[in-house]
């Protein structure tokens, strides 16, 4: 299986070569900015586009059609027209806060999104807390999303932001309680590691009922955190008009709505690699051709198309069900997921201490 | 104890009708769409039949139409839509009779509700699909439905005052 080290490795010799220690470090964290940021944009683009084709084709329609083939090049042309768009000076907020605001968001949103193994060797931030990290920063965009609210000077916005922050807080809770049923599972935190233990069958497979118990209150309390629909009431755009982001124009709506959609991969990209594998190849055991045959898809691959089934399954959510209302939002966090992940993670302990895993 | 099991049942009615949804929901991915790409389908679009498009005078392969210039449509429309122009002539016979000299239907104010197309006794005008109505000036949308040169359906003129 290709080892992506082998590409960093080679740019950092040949850059110890060509320059002074002390810039080669700093030419290899631009380096990694930059194509961080590529990959998030583009992700982001990607994702806009899968959004609209899935939402079109759910309700029997087909989507963009006229730019490009498919219309792949709308949501290119869509950038374009965020970007050239004027930035609007608000009379009466806190001008400071209110611009800091869409920052905070994307600032988190991106280092949660260089906190995922895509391929063998192709992490930024890996560590041995690296899962606990990534829960931490991800959590930092709540704080975006209050402090829009709040600064916005805006009743709508206020309201949005306060639901938002209520229904983040509680749901934080549901992921951090079904990613550590999974932690028990591996005894490893770090994110590679947890990959690599799954060389020899995927968590889901693994961990059986108490892992799949997990995946399924994982994905209800990831689809909440990232604020889309049927937990999309801080945005109900038919109550709140659009909520936290009802004051934001130009650029600074558009980081709201490029780390709206960019959560949902990370979501997507952690549930891959806590419970399908991350970029590990499918293997039955026996099947030795099946298995050979399987490595030869690359591992980046392997991580994007599961990514894309999980990223499939929250649309899939938002284009079915109906929004709920706030009470119903913490009656579902408080009375159902929590009480069943606290069962489910003792459930997981009882397992794990009695080798009854694979 | 009733609590209890209303907490579990529901639950897994609440677990049984997401199910259902996203099921009903996948299905219709997967259905052909229904969108229609318009200007690459133009030479096979086709508008379903009671599609309103245009009012027409149906008129049949002699150049002979079945209005009778009553003016029942032109007092049934309420948008003032249609002018029935008639002038009253005298056949060889000696009876005086109502003939209809232009039959004029303003496109621009018609607002597709059917009452003239109801209203007439003889079926003289009808609606039929066509949407492609696009014209540069007002003048142009209003339209002039009796043919150049028609007349009134002969035999017909005859029979129905008995049929109605």
């Amino acid at each position: 299986m290709f080892d992506f080290t082998v590409v960093t490795q080679w740019v950092d010799e040949m850059l110890r070569q060509l320059l002074p220690a002390p810039l080669v470090n700093a030419t290899e964290f631009v380096l990694v900015g930059i194509c961080l940021l590529v990959a998030y944009a583009v992700m982001a683009l990607g994702l806009i586009y899968a959004e609209r084709k899935v939402c079109a084709f759910f309700q029997c329609r087909l989507g963009p059609n006229r730019v490009g083939p498919y219309g792949m090049v709308q949501t290119v042309t869509d950038m374009i027209k965020m970007l050239i768009k004027e930035i609007i000076e608000i009379n009466h907020v806190d001008r400071f806060l209110f611009n800091l605001a869409p920052y905070i968001v994307i600032i988190a949103s991106l280092l949660a999104f260089s906190c995922i193994p895509f391929a063998k060797g192709l992490e930024i931030i890996d560590f041995n807390v690296g899962i606990f990290f990534l829960i931490a920063v991800s959590s930092i965009g709540i704080v975006g999303i209050l402090l829009a609210g709040w600064a916005s000077n805006n009743k709508f916005s206020l309201i949005g932001a306060m639901r938002s922050g209520a229904q983040m807080i509680s749901y934080e809770l549901s992921i951090g309680l079904s990613i550590l049923t999974m932690v028990v599972l591996t005894g490893s935190m770090q994110l590679s590691t947890i990959v690599e233990s799954q060389a020899d069958g995927w968590f889901i497979f693994k961990g059986h009922i108490p892992a799949f118990i997990a995946f399924v209150i994982y994905l209800i309390a990831g689809t909440a955190e990232t604020n889309r629909g049927p937990f999309d009431l801080p945005e109900a755009e038919s109550e709140l008009t659009a909520g936290y982001h009802t004051e934001y124009s130009g650029m600074h709506f558009g980081f709201f709505y490029v780390a709206e959609f960019v959560n949902m991969f990370i979501v997507a990209a952690v549930a891959t690699t806590l419970f399908w594998g991350g970029w590990m190849p499918l293997h039955i055991p026996g099947w030795e051709s099946f298995n050979a045959i399987m490595d030869y898809i690359p591992p980046i691959l392997w991580f994007l198309g599961k990514s894309a089934v999980m990223v499939f399954i929250i649309m899939w959510f938002k284009w079915t069900f109906p929004r709920l209302r706030i009470d119903q939002l913490l009656t579902l966090e408080w009375k159902y997921l929590l009480p069943i992940n606290l069962c489910n993670l003792f459930l997981m302990v009882f397992i794990v201490v009695f080798k009854l895993h694979f | 104890m009733r609590s209890t099991q209303e907490y579990f049942s529901s639950f897994f009615n609440g677990l049984g009708s997401l199910l259902k949804g996203m099921s009903i929901t996948l299905r219709e991915f997967f259905t052909p769409k229904t969108t229609e790409k318009y200007p690459e389908n133009r030479a096979h679009l086709k508008m379903f039949d009671r599609f309103r498009g245009e009012l027409i005078m149906l008129h049949n392969e002699k150049n002979e139409h079945h209005c009778v210039a009553c003016g029942i449509c032109e007092m049934n429309c309420p948008n003032d839509t249609i002018h029935v122009e008639s002038e009253m002539i005298t056949t060889e016979d000696g009876k005086k009779k109502k003939v209809l000299t232009r039959y004029m239907y303003d496109h621009g104010s018609c607002l597709y509700c059917q009452l003239c197309v109801r209203s007439c006794p003889h079926q003289a005008i009808a609606f039929v699909p066509t949407f492609e109505h696009a014209v540069f000036t007002r003048e142009k949308l209003i339209l002039q439905l009796n043919h150049e040169g028609s007349h009134l359906e002969e035999n017909k003129a005859e029979t129905t005052g008995k049929s109605n």
